[in-house]
């Protein structure tokens, strides 16, 4: 009996894998996605730090981290509705993967796509402003599951019922700009507003920027083993919300 | 015989719209099984639950003996799938899109590889392997789309409408393929469709589905012979007014359903009624371009079926 659920496992986690890389190779390896993912974060960063008094030194956790939420959320959303147009979810959904399995292979594509990409800005902090890291493991820790949380967030944005990306696209920006506001990306959030201090603490993105700060040697807001064990947090909350989710878009599809 | 698929009091709801009413049914072991029924009759919904797209709102169903609810991906391992309406992935090549699907079921690369190219081969599509999905006709995609079903090697395939909408030459391919391989690897087929011919002409048995519900089920003669009386005659004229025959003074003639250059007349003695059209037309200089006699047809069971019931619902309103 633990022989064949051992195989269940293995099983899906191998289709997670098959999942996760038909969509790199589908929808991540695009040129638009890639100039996307790189231009987006950059520009939107500039735009609120320029002509502020802040050495450029400084901007560079900020951007770092921001760099990595929007790469890692950015396709998750698209994915399932794209899908569901061409009608190749009908496709997935009848294979042997579970549904557990999609998701975690979106999961894993989008986590991939935004380790990835945040090394342009760890490398341009080094190269250009000699920002260096000081402290690895909150460095990785805040690179890599604030992966796996932002992506888990962006799938579970794409579990409404709906085949146009247009209205999934619309809600994404809805609840992903926001958090940028209030999650210390522009500045630590001990400098931040008191209103600002109370709901950072309700963002994913606070911890991952704070861990990353830690990681190029500056004062953190949060203790990082409380970073670390929010984000894991988030994460499995974002998942299995997306599970519960998808689910019930399914018992409810017509479609 | 051994039972691979048993539908167990399936229903599904659309909102408060009922589209499929306690379906129950068994498909054997090796057999070739329609789902014959109108648009709408809830054919393709049964199949999305059985392929575990949609979840019944209640009911259930076997699958090789793995319960379609409890054990979802076990059940699914078993099968293939080919959808009414194309879903191949058109940003991936031939190749890919057939190698994906036998990496999801898990087959290993040697043997997922030999296989893809069989497929391939066998459905003409070999020469387009790395051509992108995008650029395929309907019928290449449909094509395509077996080969997708099939390299996972399944005990049972389901195919819904698969000829819907193609040429003849792919249409006769992709059934030619399916009896072939039903006979080669003893793999069950499960088709859903409206053309009453095809159904007719490549399945062991026959379920009649109306209004989400099972009308009738049994192989095609024995379907046939619930209206034996729908013995019939046609007849066609190459010119002239064949008007004035009065087909309906015929003795023995039971009903009459006009063709665009003739008629078809019902009657429980075809042979004598064939007789007394061809004299008649004879002695009124008529030509008679084709005249023949007609063992009852699956559609006439069809029409019998869904017409009566529609019948039945009409006088309750």
């Amino acid at each position: 009996m633990s022989e064949k659920n051992n195989n269940i496992w293995s099983d899906q986690v191998h289709a997670a894998l098959v999942v996760a890389k038909k969509d790199i190779r589908i929808y991540y390896l695009k040129p638009p996605v890639i100039i996307f993912g790189v231009i987006f974060p950059v520009f939107f960063f500039l735009a609120f730090a320029i002509g502020r008094p802040v050495p450029v030194e400084d901007m560079v956790p900020g951007m770092l981290a921001m760099a990595l939420f929007f790469t890692a959320s950015a396709v998750g959303p698209l994915v399932t509705p794209w899908e569901r147009q061409a009608k190749t979810y009908e496709r997935l959904i009848t294979s042997p993967a579970s549904l557990g399995a999609i998701i975690a292979g979106d999961v894993l594509a989008g986590a991939g796509f935004g380790v990835v990409f945040s090394a342009i800005p760890l490398i341009v902090g080094y190269v250009g402003v000699g920002a260096t890291v000081s402290s690895v493991l909150p460095m990785a820790a805040g690179i890599l599951i604030g992966a796996v949380a932002f992506s888990s967030l962006g799938v579970l944005l794409s579990a409404p019922a709906t085949q146009s990306p247009s209205q999934i696209m619309m809600l994404a920006n809805l609840v992903r700009l926001p958090l940028i506001f209030v999650s210390g990306v522009f500045m630590p959030i001990t400098e931040m507003p008191v209103w600002g201090r109370a709901v950072a603490p309700f963002s994913p993105l606070s911890y991952s920027v704070d861990l990353i700060r830690a990681g190029y040697g500056e004062e953190t807001y949060f203790p990082i083993g409380l970073s670390i064990a929010a984000i894991i947090g988030f994460s499995i909350m974002f998942f299995a919300l997306a599970m519960f989710f998808h689910t019930r878009g399914r018992r409810k599809a017509v479609e | 015989m051994n039972i691979i698929l048993e539908s167990k009091e399936l229903v599904r709801y659309y909102g408060t719209h009922l589209a499929v009413d306690r379906v129950s049914f068994e498909v054997r072991c090796g057999e070739i099984f329609a789902f014959l029924g109108p648009n709408g009759a809830g054919k393709t919904t049964t199949v999305r639950m059985l392929t575990g797209f949609f979840t019944p709102s209640s009911g259930t169903g076997l699958i090789n003996g793995h319960d379609i609810v409890r054990e979802p991906t076990e059940a699914r391992r078993h099968i293939g799938v080919v959808p009414e309406e194309a879903n191949v992935y058109v940003d991936l090549s031939v190749w890919r899109n057939v190698m994906l699907m036998a990496e999801l079921h898990g087959i290993d690369k040697r043997t997922r590889t030999e296989r893809g190219q069989e497929l391939l081969e066998a459905f003409d599509l070999y020469d387009r392997k790395e051509h992108e999905g995008r650029s395929l006709s309907k019928g290449l995609k449909q094509r395509l789309m077996l080969c997708m079903a099939l390299v996972s090697g399944p005990d049972l395939l389901f195919l819904d409408e698969p000829t819907s909408g193609l040429d003849v030459k792919s249409a006769r391919l992709i059934r030619d393929t399916i009896v072939r391989m039903n006979k080669e690897e003893n793999m069950t087929v499960f088709l859903t469709t409206h053309n009453i011919a095809e159904a007719e002409q490549i399945c062991d048995r026959v379920a009649i589905i109306d209004e989400g519900r099972i009308a009738a089920i049994d192989t095609p003669d024995a379907l046939r012979s619930v209206v034996a009386s729908r013995r019939s005659v046609e007849v066609t004229f190459s010119d002239g007014d064949y008007q004035s025959l009065s087909p309906e003074g015929f003795q023995g003639v039971e009903e009459l359903k006009p063709l665009s250059q003739g008629f078809k007349l019902y009657s429980a003695t075809p042979g004598r009624l064939a007789q007394q059209v061809a004299a008649s037309a004879l002695e009124k200089g008529l030509e008679v371009q084709n005249i023949r006699t007609l063992e009852p047809s699956l559609e006439d069971v069809f029409v019998h079926i869904t017409s009566g019931k529609n019948k039945r619902s009409e006088n309750h309103e």
